[in-house]
């Protein structure tokens, strides 16, 4: 378990300026949802995406956190999304 | 990690071209995650090796080292890691996923 807030403080710590939509999916602090946009993502593949998040979460992920649903965006392809609804 | 581990692991990557590792076996898959990426493999009629990590601690944990990846399921096609579920889906949506399996 790791409280909603230090998912959020760990990830903005690694993504300044990003753009993170976080939440608890049973209410038990353990099965998260993150959707993270930020331009520290632009040019790298989703494989390489996902791992700067997993390295921003370091200890959390080996135990306190048991799933995380993830979404990386860069900005430009979270704008191309938003341009589809 | 040592070397006869790593062996057992790459060798098992190598044995098929698409490997799951995941929680459960593809009949029984004991995760939502793992539920959701057999279901995409078996939608495309794709034949894959299934390995439960739930029935091997050691290979769980040489896993998140080796595919320098911490959580499962964990698919590989041809040797290379392509992702967990969330990867899957997306490339399933964006029709990548085909091009990967192809």
């Amino acid at each position: 378990m790791i409280p909603a807030t230090e998912v959020q403080a760990l990830l903005l710590a690694a993504f300044p300026g990003a753009d993170i939509e976080l939440s608890d999916l049973t209410g038990t602090q353990d099965h998260y949802q993150v959707r993270i946009v930020s331009d520290a993502f632009e040019g790298k593949p989703m494989l390489q995406q996902h791992r700067l998040v997993y390295a921003a979460l370091g200890n959390a992920m080996q135990g306190p956190i048991h799933a995380l649903a993830l979404q990386t965006y860069t900005p430009a392809a979270f704008a191309g999304l938003q341009g589809d609804s | 990690m040592d070397a006869t581990l790593r062996d057992r692991i790459q060798s098992t990557v190598d044995s098929k071209k698409v490997v799951l590792f995941m929680k459960g076996n593809k009949n029984f898959p004991q995760c939502g995650f793992s539920a959701q990426v057999v279901s995409i493999l078996k939608q495309k009629g794709v034949e894959f090796l299934d390995v439960n990590i739930l029935a091997d601690p050691e290979l769980r944990n040489g896993l998140k080292e080796f595919s320098n990846w911490p959580t499962f399921p964990q698919l590989y096609v041809g040797g290379q890691l392509v992702g967990g579920c969330d990867i899957i889906t997306g490339m399933n949506e964006s029709g990548e996923l085909d091009k990967v399996l192809g």
